[in-house]
Parts: C-alpha cells; structure tokens; sequence
C-alpha cells in the first residue's frame, strides 16, 4: 500500500503509515533544520513521530532565509 | 521609549524591548545583497543589535549559498539577536502557524509580524494584523507588529500586548522616505510612552536621521543597504544618521518659523549704510 501526499505543493509518494519524522528524515533533514506544517497546522520537531501522514495530506516544510 | 531631556548622555541611551536592553537603535535586514561576505560585513559596519530573517519552503528554490550561515555567524560576533519575520502572509491564520515555525526554527520568542492586505502596495492588513498579533501574544510570543502609521490600529495593537509598534514610512523597498510626517508626529505625539519603530520606505540615511529627528526609537531598514552601490559603507552612513537623528532629538530640534528671524543682534538699521548717508 503507499499513498499520496502534497509536499510543498507537489505530489509526492509515500509507503502507507509514514510519520512525519520518517519524512523529515528521508528527505535529508536534519530534525532541526526544518520546522513543518500538516495541512496549514503547525506541527512542533516533538510531535512529529506521532503525526501518520494520510493520502491527500498537505506537508509543508520550512527552512531559514534571508529577510527584511 | 522616548525621551526629551535637556541633558544629552549619548552613552547612555538604551532602550528596551521587554526584558531585552538595547543600544542600537538600527535594526537591518538582511535580504538581497550581492554576497554572505558583504551581508556579514554589513551587519558588523551597522552595529546593529537586531537582524531581521524569513522562512522560506524548501522545495521553493535551491540552496541559499550560504546565505543564513553568513547571517549567524555575524549575529554571533556582534551580539545581536534575530528577528525572524512572518513576509508573504495575507492572513492571520497564516501568519500565525508561519510564527510558530519561525520560533522553532529561530529559538526566540520575536516575531515580526507581518500581514499583507494589498499586493500593489504591500500595505499591512490591520483587521487580519491585530487577530495575529492578539493570537501570539496569548501564546508567548513579543510581537513586533509591521503596520501602517494609523492611530487607533496602532493603539489597538498595543492594547493587544504588543510592546511596540513598527509604522511603515513608505511601501516596502520604495525607498520614498517618510510620505505621511503628519502621521507619524500624530503616532509620537498621541503614543508618548510607546516604543515606536521606522519599519520600511527609508531610502537614503537622512530618511532614517529624520524619523529619529521626529522622535522614532529606532529605524528598521534593508533595501537602502542591500541595494547601495557599496552596501557595507552605507550600513555605516545609516548608523552615523540614525546616531545623529536620535541625538538631535535628544537635544531639541528648534521650532520652525513661518518668516526669517534674524540671528545677529544688529539691532535694526544697517550700519554701513546707514553711515554713509
């Protein structure tokens, strides 16, 4: 079984029961270098393993940028 | 806050934002310059206290060329503090989650507060603004709130618990300088006690002297810097204007007059004529 998420807007496909944290880690983040959001909610580095990805789940991941 | 003595102790004017005490009162961006070498010399020319960053998708676009790197290692040498922003949020909802990934990307509680209502002019939206801000200061956060220079959203947004308020001079990047002075007299003379910041629309230093000059506590700018031919001299031109505004107004700009008023003591006629008739 695998499903489908939107990460950052873009399909992307994932085994079913993936966590968060297991997506974090796949896509080569560090826990702490990115900050991320399911479905237009944050979600704290702590909850993520607890947070299973569904099919159609929108995935936001942040990182540091320059600013005014 | 502001103050108006008539002793002058430029070595002794700091301020504060919540428990945080200050001393510069220039606080830079650090968005669009030519290198991370130049943003690093930059922060260190402008002795700021105060660097402004952003958030960014990852899949947006690639690596930052190290970019953030540069921006925390000046931070560090230079003892400032960030400042992440919430840029690119039209809504408070948005605002609001984008402020909780900023502090725990940022590890800090500072958040400006960003909430665009009008795309042409990047005006903030006040309506969406004070439901943001009202939100994060429930949840911890010292908001620093970038809004227009209207009185009452102003006072409402310190009602709400923000400890300052950061009124536009000009649209972002515009570079116009202070467009509405009457504005900005009414916010410094109506708010006395408020802590009030400069935020976007400077374009050259005397910009930045003259909000101080008005009795600004402080001048957030980026674009004037970044954008300069040489970027890390003018970080320096604005930390010489904003020292000069703020003592100027530390010492008490004179009153303009409507008609010429005199300044030698000649006492009336003028002399060599007067002798030769």
């Amino acid at each position: 079984m695998s499903i489908t998420i939107q990460l950052d807007g873009r399909p992307h496909p994932l085994p079913d029961a993936c966590t968060l944290a297991t997506l974090v880690g796949a896509l080569g983040h560090a826990p702490h270098a990115v900050a991320t959001a399911v479905d237009g909610v944050f979600v704290p580095r702590a909850r993520r393993a607890e947070i299973t990805l569904r099919d159609g789940a929108a995935v936001l991941l942040f990182q540091p940028i320059v600013g005014g | 806050m502001s103050s108006h003595t008539h002793t002058v102790q430029p070595h002794n004017d700091s301020w504060r934002v919540g428990d945080v005490t200050l001393t510069s009162r220039f606080l830079l961006g650090t968005a669009g310059y030519p290198s991370p070498q130049i943003l690093g010399d930059a922060i260190a020319a402008s002795r700021t206290e105060v660097v402004t960053v952003g958030l960014k998708r990852t899949l947006a676009s690639g690596g930052d060329n190290g970019f953030v790197a540069s921006i925390r290692n000046a931070v560090r040498a230079n003892g400032a503090r960030l400042l992440p922003n919430t840029a690119g949020c039209r809504t408070a909802r948005e605002a609001v989650q984008l402020a909780h990934m900023a502090r725990e990307l940022f590890d800090t509680p500072w958040i400006k507060l960003e909430v665009v209502g009008d795309e042409h002019t990047l005006q903030p939206d006040p309506f969406e603004l004070l439901i943001a801000a009202t939100e994060l200061v429930r949840a911890g956060f010292t908001v620093f709130p970038y809004c227009t220079d209207d009185l009452v959203s102003g006072r409402r947004l310190l009602d709400a618990g923000c400890p300052l308020l950061m009124p536009w001079g000009a649209p972002i990047g515009s570079g116009q300088g202070l467009l509405n002075p009457f504005a900005l007299r009414t916010l410094r003379e109506r708010l006395p006690d408020a802590t009030l910041i400069i935020d976007a629309g400077i374009g050259a230093p005397s910009h930045a002297a003259h909000a101080m000059e008005l009795g600004f506590d402080a001048v957030l700018l980026n674009s004037a810097v970044a954008q300069a031919r040489a970027p890390v001299p003018m970080a320096h031109a604005f930390r010489l204007a904003i020292e000069a505004g703020r003592t100027a107004w530390r010492a008490g700009v004179m009153a303009p007059q409507d008609f010429a008023v005199a300044s030698t003591p000649v006492g009336g006629e003028p002399l060599l004529l007067g002798a030769a008739a």
